[in-house]
């Protein structure tokens, strides 16, 4: 039985993170190895598309970490305004800039698929805009936290903004979808992508999981620091092995 | 009934530091008026487009005159200590936040439904859709006021507030835009603008349950 | 294996730009992200030694 509740503080904290990440940095490596290989090299080409469908590949799981990493974000929110634990905190600004770039690799892609598809750079669907809109939440996130001097209250009014915003998030897809719909202008829609053949399923879910394991590798690195930063001149720091190598 | 009279005491206390400094206030209704003024001046005069963009320019004219006036929310309050003496009296803060919302509101956000006839004017809009406009706002300011209450009390004390709080609450905005805005154009285009205005009453509903909430626990974070 | 010639694997059936564009801004981003990481850690363990 696995005493989680040992690794809430910092100093213990610390040292686990620093074995995980070399894990997690390996499964992302080979998953998005399989997942590339599969994107690339098993996956047919598409009748109507041509090559240019293999965006999806990094599109779609892209779009699913940036959905689901502000959903954990929340998580811990919730966790360190419940619970007061500063690791949550910590965890929760770890993982914002990482959400913030799959929501630009969404995006960045998204446009890169429409180009040669549909002939836009950009078009108002529910799903783009509304990752756009999720984009716009996670620097707002960002900028509340940076603007907010005290670490630890930074940490609390990031996890609140974190929290509302959530609640928001299927509102404000669900306005979205509607005046989308409303606006029947551009028939174009990314949600009308080609019929998924199996292969193209799997290989989507694999490299969702090796960004998941990229994720975790990376957020983790940050927590880390962000220890370091702000337990500088804690007892259990100074006696750190990576601070000792320097000294 | 105690919760009514510190609700009332608190909506009170704001409208008259409001009647005190009046300039504050109608300088927030003046944005509104420019800034839909710009929008003929950026766009061309042509009637048919002003007409066209008339509902969505003059909610985002609403949103952005609601933000201006988020500034006065909390900021005054907390620079003198009141806010502070607020959170530690025996009346429950939420009602409290309630009033001050309340008083807001009646000050940076009804006094916008009544200007929209004149705005309204201005871009041709025909008189019945003016009446639905003007329904939407009354039901969409409140909605502002109390999601922009949230950014509001997050960001106290915070660099750079008046910016941030702007970043913060513009998103969260965004289907209180879509509903009120659409509302107009539905009805303009003949498919009547129930649907909206039901969706935007639900969304307010639901504000008025849990913004408050929030807004304390908000300003709980940024005073401690 | 649809691809016969390495060129043709890069040309991606004209579509090469927008392909290569997506993941290679993909690979850059995840390059750059934790050698930024690295850079702040760094940055944080010299303040420690130094503040010690």
């Amino acid at each position: 039985m696995i005493n989680w509740f040992k690794y809430s503080s910092p100093s213990s904290f610390y040292p686990l993170a620093g074995r995980l990440i070399p894990v997690f940095w390996m499964l992302a490596a080979i998953l998005g190895a399989i997942g590339l290989y599969i994107g690339f090299f098993i996956a047919p080409t598409d009748a109507q598309q041509g090559e240019g469908y293999r965006i999806i590949f990094i599109h779609v799981p892209a779009s699913w970490m940036s959905m689901f990493i502000y959903c954990v974000m929340a998580f811990w929110s919730l966790m360190g305004l419940t619970f007061n634990t500063r690791l949550s905190g910590m965890m929760t600004s770890a993982l914002a800039p990482t959400g913030a770039l799959f929501a630009f690799l969404s995006l960045w892609t998204g446009a890169l698929w429409g180009k040669p598809m549909w002939g836009a750079w950009w078009v108002w669907d529910a799903r783009l805009t509304s990752e756009l809109i999720l984009f716009f939440l996670y620097l707002g996130y960002m900028a509340l936290h940076a603007a907010i001097d005290d670490p630890r209250r930074a940490d609390r009014a990031g996890a609140l903004l974190s929290l509302v915003g959530v609640v928001n998030v299927p509102i404000i897809y669900f306005s979205v979808k509607w005046w989308n719909t409303l606006h029947q202008g551009a028939s174009v829609s990314l949600t009308r992508s080609p019929s998924m053949a199996s292969t193209m399923l799997w290989g989507m879910l694999i490299m969702a999981l090796a960004f998941w394991a990229y994720t975790i590798a990376v957020a983790l690195m940050r927590a880390r620091t962000i220890m370091l930063e702000r337990e500088a001149t804690s007892e259990w720091v100074k006696h750190l092995p990576d601070v000792k190598e320097i000294a | 009934m105690p919760l009514m009279a510190a609700y009332i005491a608190a909506l009170q206390r704001d409208l008259l530091l409001v009647m005190r400094r009046k300039t504050e206030v109608l300088t927030a209704l003046f944005f509104f008026v420019i800034v839909t003024t710009l929008l003929p001046l950026g766009i061309g005069p042509e009637p048919d487009l002003l007409r066209k963009i008339a509902p969505g320019a003059m909610w985002i004219a609403a949103l952005l005159a609601t933000l201006l006036g988020l500034q006065r929310l909390f900021a005054a309050d907390h620079a003198d200590g009141t806010l502070e003496q607020m959170v530690l009296s025996p009346e429950p803060l939420s009602v409290i936040v309630a009033g001050k919302i309340t008083a807001h509101w009646l000050v940076c956000g009804l006094p916008l439904v009544f200007l929209a006839p004149v705005i309204g004017l201005q871009f041709d809009l025909s008189s019945d859709a003016i009446g639905i406009l003007m329904l939407t706002l009354l039901v969409g300011t409140p909605l502002l006021s109390l999601i922009g209450a949230i950014g509001a009390a997050l960001t106290l004390g915070a660099r750079g507030s008046a910016l941030l709080v702007s970043l913060l609450v513009l998103p969260l905005y965004i289907p209180t835009l879509i509903f009120g805005a659409g509302a107009v154009e539905s009805y303009i285009a003949g498919l009547g603008a129930t649907g909206h205005l039901s969706l935007l009453g639900a969304l307010l509903i639901l504000a008025a349950a849990f913004a408050p909430w929030a807004t304390t626990a908000a300003l709980r974070i940024s005073l401690e | 294996m649809q691809w016969h010639t390495i060129n043709e694997f890069f040309a991606m059936g004209g579509y090469g730009l927008y392909v290569w564009g997506s993941f290679g801004v993909c690979a850059l981003t995840m390059i750059v992200e934790p050698i930024l990481i690295r850079h702040r850690r760094k940055n944080a363990l010299r303040n420690i030694c130094i503040n010690d």
